[in-house]
């Protein structure tokens, strides 16, 4: 009994873990909303495609979003994303920590391109900094994906700005 | 039904209803109601700027300055240079891979 209560324990922390660090898609979902067209059904399949890297390409400089880019982009996300596993797994060990190609430093610049497009008016260079740093506070008290979820609040700064 | 299947199925459903939440409540190429665009508007910079700074900084609860930031600078320094977006993850990877090599 005592390993069955330890099991569920752990699964129902692991669970909590990867739903928080998920809950980003809330946010980054609603940001790009009305650029999805169609019914229910066709919406909700095409919004799985959203991923960070996806939804960032997407984006366009004024502002807006191309769904075809983000669904194109989605897609082969998710092709590379199962050939990457598979290959991992046969022939990881051969490659070792990928950090060391610094793919881990790919990913900050890849956002930090993005971003800079949109800073398009001082609102939102305020927001972006609001933003970075609500995630930075963050960082060492909070699960790994709450900074993000929390930095959303920081587009309040756009409150009562007509489009 | 196994731990690590009860984990993946439930994750899923959650996640496939994170990312369904704006797109099938608010979707359909409507305008939204005019006192939230000016908040929607300015998700994508506040989240954008988020990532930077978690995938930047952030280790395991805890703030980490290591060659991520050296390439993430000279990421940066690419995009100030309005170098294509293939140049300016290369040149943070490669940055990043010497600092580490030496």
């Amino acid at each position: 009994v005592a390993s069955i209560l330890h099991d569920a324990g752990t699964a129902a922390a692991a669970i909590l873990a990867a739903v928080m660090l998920n809950a980003r898609y809330a946010p980054i979902g609603i940001s790009v909303a009305s650029s999805f067209e169609g019914p229910a059904w066709r919406r909700l399949l095409e919004s799985q495609l959203v991923v960070d890297e996806s939804w960032a390409v997407a984006l366009k400089r004024r502002g807006g979003f191309d769904l075809k880019v983000m669904l194109g982009a989605g897609a082969l996300l998710y092709a590379s994303w199962n050939v990457g596993t598979w290959v991992g797994l046969a022939i990881g060990d051969a490659i070792g920590d990928a950090n060391r190609l610094g793919l881990d430093a790919a990913f900050p610049a890849l956002f930090l391109a993005l971003l800079i497009p949109q800073l398009t008016s001082r609102r939102k260079l305020a927001t972006a900094l609001l933003g970075g740093g609500i995630a930075l506070v963050l960082i060492p008290f909070t699960p790994a994906g709450i900074p993000i979820v929390a930095a959303s609040a920081a587009c309040l700064v756009g409150w009562g700005e007509p489009r | 039904v196994s731990a690590v299947w009860l984990t993946v199925v439930v994750v899923g459903a959650a996640t496939i209803a994170f990312k369904a939440t704006g797109p099938v409540l608010l979707g359909r190429g409507r305008e939204l109601p005019g006192w939230l665009s000016g908040p929607v508007s300015h998700l994508a910079p506040a989240v954008l700027a988020a990532l930077v700074v978690t995938q930047a900084v952030a280790g395991h609860r805890s703030i980490v300055f290591d060659a991520r930031l050296e390439g993430l600078a000279a990421g940066a320094v690419a995009v100030v240079l309005r170098a294509p977006l293939l140049v300016v993850v290369i040149a943070a990877a490669a940055t990043a891979a010497l600092v580490r090599l030496v």
